[in-house]
């Protein structure tokens, strides 16, 4: 089996992102690391973050800076990453590519506890970098100009300590005095010596400063004072004039002002009142803002609050540090302070957002102060405050987020053409079922019904060079309505239009012109108010039309085409006729083009299922240039003109060139080439697009010319990052459409379908995804599917939390003493923060839920429809149990029809030890058609149910190392049959005939048989590799998908001759398990395919996205990201895919300098897997290095992409 | 240093362990095998955001506080971490609530 690997969605996820000026001058962008993948954000004029740029960078990013050389007005990009290499990137606006100026290894690759990449520093000047490790290596690399402005880049310097761990490192401002590095080290080596743990008690962290000697080019050690034990964060404070130099030590409850020679100045992070007295409050990001005439730090502590941190100074003697409530957002991993006056808040868990600043916190507000630190017998005085609504902030944008998706189901609930993707996605109060369909999300504008049923519709400006339409027009079955645009959409009847009479076109001629082309005739208006009708001979009528700004073409019934243009005085004439040999289906006329009298090609589609272009040259009018034949009738033809680019913001660089894309009555859509001299067609694809033939309009997308197809369901075909994309919208069907552009609304499409007429705008180009999500209460762990009933049932936990009426009872006292009413605010959250609005003061989505003891749990099970988007059934559960492991049974005896199952663990802690006072499995019945759940009994169990399965009118359960099985009593579950013989812990159980496939939580799975004659469980086969299972899926009677902890995929088999001999022994290889082998089983099941993603897999499972097409398997992960691999079905593809891969790793080595093959290699070597991301960089790649490749590969570019986008439409 | 105590197998291995933290030695004992593996665990979670993320779900802190958790417990070896008990509490503790 080889299977194509294609990542759908990025991870949306973000380790760690910077902001600068990375395109030049003044604009601010963002960088942002997703893991493996490097995105550009810039947020546009309407405050919406755009993302510019995405590449697949094949290496695990781990840290991100940027410096400035002096007097330069860009930003570079330095990239920590396990590669084993730093590596300096900048931004080429003009082909909109990240390029890689220098590239420098310095060890091994792999995150390793010695070698560099987890941190990053900068001397604030932009003259050196100092990348660190975990512990002992540190190196510097001084940065430089040569002799012709480019960035060199030294040998590393050292900074090394073997037995120090380092915690932080930060670049010390001292202006242009030598670069000074700060970090926060710890030296073990005495520790390591006593075992009794006595040293480790007293080791001591230091601060370090680490000076490079820019004359001598050496690094030294400058001076290390003791610091705080809880400090894990440096921030660099401005210096050289700007401020007072030093660095801002961030501890558990405190931030510290240090620098050499200077006093430290400590002050305490100020508390939330219900916070238990044991937890600390740690920093875990930070941004540093700075103007000319002052600077300020915002820190945000790991509940979300913020604090805004400023300095008294005088000169370089820092009297004062306060620390000053801001403002309180969901955590983030990054913070980045845009000059712009935004703040971009990268979350953890959960949806980015964009802030805009509405004050800088001058107002007061509970502060702490170095000045008024207290410090009794029982260590410092807390300062306290109450988090509350936004005062500094704004929220003005949000970017969605999956991480961390934790289940997912793909299956058509909704009976749609496509299945839907149901996703678990996000953490505690955050937490949300999310709804996936592939297509672009729409925002629908406004719909208005009309007098009847329309057929079509147009929009027309009343100048060439106005910048809005003025009118839309629609045609019903015998008349025209005419509807102006402007404050509002009203109906007119001075425009010249005939409104007597259906309409086949509406458009501007000429320059400021209208023509109106209906059955009978052309009616031209001229701007003057002057109309001339042109009427057809005799009794035949107008069928089609194809028209740009100055030709016309007319089909008439019977097959005469009579061709019009418009000459010097704005008059249309006659100026050709030709006969074709039939009636015609649709016609099309190119755009005219740039500095051009007309377009030289009209395409012409017949019933006798060709196309043929037709040339409109007075040379040669009316001649055939080329002809092409087609499957079905053509319904829709469509010129696409794509203009030369060179890159740039839209894409990559590409020659002008024009397409013929036709809609067939087949609902394929057929695109090919049109060749801008001879008009000869080549390189043809075909995609299916729905069961109607697609009718095909031009429009405006990002001020670039786009195709609607409007099939079964509406499509969009445009160009993004250099890429020609055909993506589905998430609307109804539609029958007609056309551009919109007014006043409110830039970049619009009308349409009409049924007797509505309706305007939207299309969202978010680029993704693959929209979503629809709804709010869940607490993390949610997995979830069931009712197929017939169409209701969801999910568990939800959430560890060291209030449960729902302790939070209730706690928040009323909480207003009661904050003296404010609580109407409305106690139902609020009995929604669970369901509401995204946030009237509610306190709304958990915003502050998180209050902290508690580690081994308090609250849990829910929930009842959910999600078309109707209500909770049916929300059962809290009772005195710490959380839920773990949920499915659906059917007994043996049908007195209750389906049953619901649900593992639950009460009191669980994970440290010092696992401990947990009792497991219970609980039964509920489903009452009210399934939307209400009814507990029928509770069976406590001796460990912890991490999997349920139903087996043959059983319930098989995963009780820690014990694979049992139940039978349903009255007052509770019977034991039938166990086996205690797995490993560690059971977490996944499937089954298939009387075969049971277990895995385990570190030895990955075991294949079990179940004997009712002798009632017995055994395990004849298991993998000989330890895995450590997250996710897994039954694929075929042999087959198992598993994902491992490490972020590898692979599918196990077992060999069909073990196979068997197992169906055929009469014993089912008991005897042979009696024996048993080494401690396992008998048998051994093979890896057939291994490939690692990069990112911890949390679901599997095999389905078809699109119909009719291929079934792959789809993965989702904790960074957010969904992945199909998909199984090729001849070995010419396997053969073709595998040699632009090789081709690909030879000759586009990835961004971060990690080789590609070692990235998917990182724990097991790579096995039948082709990785489909590194192939679609293809078409990323300079022209000549695409002519290369096909060479060696025996085709053309054109080819090769044809069969990227072929196995990619097999998937989605 | 003589020509030949280059190739001596003693002078390769201590190179090996000076270059290389945690190349083991022939009088290495179970306290000292426990702590490198301890470190070096720890410091490949901290590596792998998304590992860390897992751990943050299973116990519902932020990934800062993970972070830093883990952080101490590589700078200690997993001695004196109040919640690391046995030294090997996060070595074991998966996802779904559980711990082996």
């Amino acid at each position: 089996m080889f299977l194509y690997s294609l990542t759908l969605q990025q991870a949306t996820g973000v380790v760690c992102a910077i902001n600068g000026s990375f395109s030049g001058g003044k604009s601010q962008e963002i960088v942002v690391a997703r893991g493996k993948s490097l995105d550009l954000l810039r947020p546009d004029d309407a405050g919406k973050l755009q993302t510019l740029l995405s590449v697949d960078a094949f290496a695990s990013i781990r840290s991100l800076a940027h410096f400035r050389l002096t007097g330069a007005n860009k930003d570079y990009i330095v990239v920590g990453s396990d590669s084993g290499r730093i590596v300096i990137l900048e931004y080429n606006k003009e082909k909109n590519t990240f390029e890689k100026i220098h590239q420098e290894t310095f060890g091994k690759s792999g995150c390793r506890r010695i070698v560099p990449g987890q941190y990053l520093a900068i001397d604030p000047k932009g003259r050196a970098v100092m990348i660190g490790a975990c512990e002992k290596q540190k190196l510097v690399y001084v940065l430089n100009r040569d002799t012709s402005a480019r960035l060199t880049i030294s040998s590393p310097l050292e900074a090394n300590k073997s037995h120090t761990v380092t915690y932080s490192i930060a670049g010390v401002d001292c202006g242009f005095d030598n670069p000074i590095f700060a970090a926060i080290e710890l030296d073990y080596s005495e520790a390591d010596q006593d075992s009794t743990g006595q040293a480790a008690n007293e080791a001591q962290k230091h601060l370090t400063f680490y000076e490079l000697d820019l004359g001598l080019n050496h690094v030294s050690r400058k001076w290390s004072e003791q610091v705080d034990n809880a400090a894990n964060m440096l921030v660099t404070v401005p210096g050289g004039g700007d401020g007072p130099s030093g660095v801002l030590v961030c501890a558990e409850n405190f931030v510290i002002y240090k620098n050499q020679g200077h006093p430290d100045v400590r002050a305490v992070i100020p508390r939330r009142p219900d916070l238990p007295a044991t937890r600390g409050v740690l920093i875990v990001s930070a941004a540093m803002h700075k103007q000319k005439s002052m600077f300020f730090f915002l820190l945000q502590t790991e509940y979300g609050d913020i604090f805004k941190v400023t300095l008294d100074h005088d000169n370089d003697r820092v009297s004062e540090l306060r620390i000053k409530y801001f403002d309180t957002i969901p955590v983030t991993s990054a913070l980045c302070v845009l000059k712009s006056g935004f703040l971009f808040a990268a979350s953890e868990f959960g949806n980015h957002a964009l802030y805009q600043f509405q004050a800088i916190g001058d107002d007061p507000d509970v502060e702490s102060s170095s000045s008024t630190l207290m410090e009794t017998d029982e260590g410092f005085q807390p300062v306290f405050f109450q988090p509350r609504g936004l005062k500094n902030l704004v929220r003005i944008d949000q970017v969605d987020s999956l991480m961390p998706i934790m289940d997912m189901k793909v299956t058509n609930l909704f009976e749609e053409e496509t299945p839907q993707i149901f996703t678990l996605c996000g953490q505690g109060p955050r937490s949300s079922l999310r709804i996936l369909r592939p297509g672009l999300a729409i925002s629908e504008m406004a719909v208005s019904q009309l007098p009847g049923v329309p057929s079509a519709v147009w929009t027309v400006k009343k100048n060439v060079n106005d910048e809005f339409d003025a009118y839309i027009v629609v045609s019903f079955a015998n008349a025209t309505l005419v509807l102006s645009i402007g404050e509002t959409v009203e109906e007119v009847s001075d425009s010249g239009f005939l409104d007597t009479t259906p309409s086949l076109a509406v458009s501007l001629i000429g320059d400021d012109s209208l023509m109106q082309v209906h059955p009978s005739g052309i009616r031209h208006i001229r701007e003057d108010g002057r109309i001339n009708e042109w009427r057809t001979p005799g009794k035949r009528t107008i069928v089609k039309v194809g028209s740009n700004r100055l030709q016309v073409v007319i089909a008439l019934s019977g097959g005469e085409l009579i061709y019009f243009e418009v000459d010097m005085t704005g008059q249309l004439m006659e100026v050709d006729k030709h006969e074709m040999s039939g009636d015609v289906a649709c016609l099309d006329i190119a755009p005219v083009p740039e500095g051009r009298q007309r377009s030289r090609f009209l395409a012409v589609g017949s019933y006798d299922n060709t196309i043929r272009i037709l040339s409109l040259d007075p040379d040669d009018c009316m001649q055939i240039l080329s002809l092409q034949s087609v499957s079905s009738p053509p319904e829709s033809l469509l010129f696409l003109e794509v203009q030369a680019s060179i890159g740039g913001e839209d894409g990559a660089d590409h020659p002008a060139s024009l397409f013929l894309n036709s809609g067939l009555q087949s609902g394929v859509l057929f695109r090919t080439v049109v060749d801008m001299v001879t008009g000869q067609l080549s390189d043809a694809r075909s995609r299916f697009l729905g069961l109607r033939a697609p009718k095909l309009f031009s429009v405006m997308v990002r001020g670039r010319r786009a195709m609607l197809c409007l099939s079964s369901r509406p499509w969009l075909g445009y160009i993004h990052q250099g890429q020609f994309l055909l993506t589905p919208l998430s609307y109804e069907t539609l029958e007609y459409a056309a551009s919109f552009s007014s006043d409110q609304c830039a970049e619009g499409v009308v349409s009409v379908a049924g007797d509505a007429l309706r305007v939207f705008t299309i969202e978010r180009l680029g993704e693959t995804f929209n979503e629809t999500a709804i709010p869940l209460r607490y993390t949610p762990r997995k979830f069931v599917l009712q197929p017939k009933r169409k209701l969801l049932v999910i568990i939800e936990s959430d560890q060291g939390a209030f449960s729902a009426e302790e939070r209730e009872a706690a928040r009323k006292e909480c207003f009661e003493a904050a003296g404010m009413g609580e109407n409305g605010k106690v139902e609020q959250m009995e929604n669970g923060g369901d509401d995204e609005d946030k009237d509610d003061p306190l709304s958990d989505e915003q502050y998180g839920y209050p902290k508690t003891e580690s081994d308090k749990w609250a849990s829910c099970i929930r009842v959910l429809d999600p078309k109707t988007t209500e909770t049916t059934c929300l059962l809290e559960l009772q005195d710490n149990e959380a839920a773990f492991s949920i499915c659906t049974v059917n007994f043996h005896d049908k007195e209750y029809g389906t049953l619901l199952a649900v593992g639950t663990a009460k009191s669980l802690q994970f440290w010092p030890k696992r401990s947990f006072s009792a497991g219970y499995i609980h039964i509920y019945r489903f009452l009210k058609d399934g939307r209400s759940l009814e507990l029928l009994h509770k069976t406590p169990v001796d460990g912890i149910p991490l999997a349920l399965c139903q087996f043959q009118g059983r319930l098989l359960a995963g009780i820690g190392p014990v694979l049992r099985l139940y039978d349903l009593g009255k007052k509770r579950l019977l034991r039938k049959c166990e086996n205690k013989l797995f490993p560690n812990t059971i977490t996944t159980i499937h089954t298939y005939r009387d075969r049971i496939y277990v895995g385990d939580i570190q030895e990955s799975f075991h294949y079990c048989k179940y004997r009712r004659d002798e009632n017995q469980l055994y395990i004849f086969a298991d993998d000989s590799v330890p895995r450590w299972l997250t996710a897994a899926y039954h694929i075929d009677f042999d087959t198992m998908a598993g994902a491992d902890k490490f972020g590898n995929i692979y599918f196990v088999r077992l060999p069909q001759d073990v196979s068997d001999e197992i169906e055929e022994d009469p014993t089912g290889g008991k005897i042979k398990w009696e024996q048993g082998r080494l401690n396992g089983a008998p048998n051994k099941v093979d890896e057939i395919v291994q490939f690692h993603v990069g990112d911890v897999v949390t679901c599997l499972q095999k389905a078809a996205l699109i119909p009719g097409g291929g079934e792959c398997i789809i993965y989702g992960t904790v960074m957010g990201s969904l992945g199909a691999l998909l199984a090729f079905t001849s070995r010419d593809d396997v053969d073709f895919f595998a040699h632009l891969e090789m081709h690909m790793r030879q000759e586009h080595p990835p961004l971060c300098g990690r080789d590609h093959m070692a990235f998917r290699s990182a724990y097991f070597p790579v096995k039948d897997v082709i990785d489909g991301d590194l192939c679609e960089q293809f078409p990323t790649l300079p022209l000549d290095l695409q002519r290369k490749i096909a060479d060696e590969l025996d085709r053309t570019p054109a080819e090769i992409l044809k069969k990227l986008e072929e196995v990619r439409n097999k998937i989605v | 240093m003589q020509a030949s105590d280059r190739f001596n197998i003693n002078s390769q291995l201590e190179h090996l362990q000076a270059k290389y933290v945690g190349t083991g030695h022939a009088d290495l004992n179970r306290f000292e095998w426990a702590v490198n593996i301890q470190r070096d665990s720890y410091a490949s979670y901290v590596g792998h955001y998304p590992v860390l993320a897992y751990f943050a779900l299973a116990e519902n802190e932020s990934i800062g506080r993970e972070r830093y958790n883990f952080m101490q417990i590589v700078g200690d070896g997993g001695q004196t971490k109040s919640g690391c008990g046995d030294g090997f509490g996060h070595n074991f503790l998966v996802f779904d609530g559980t711990v082996a």
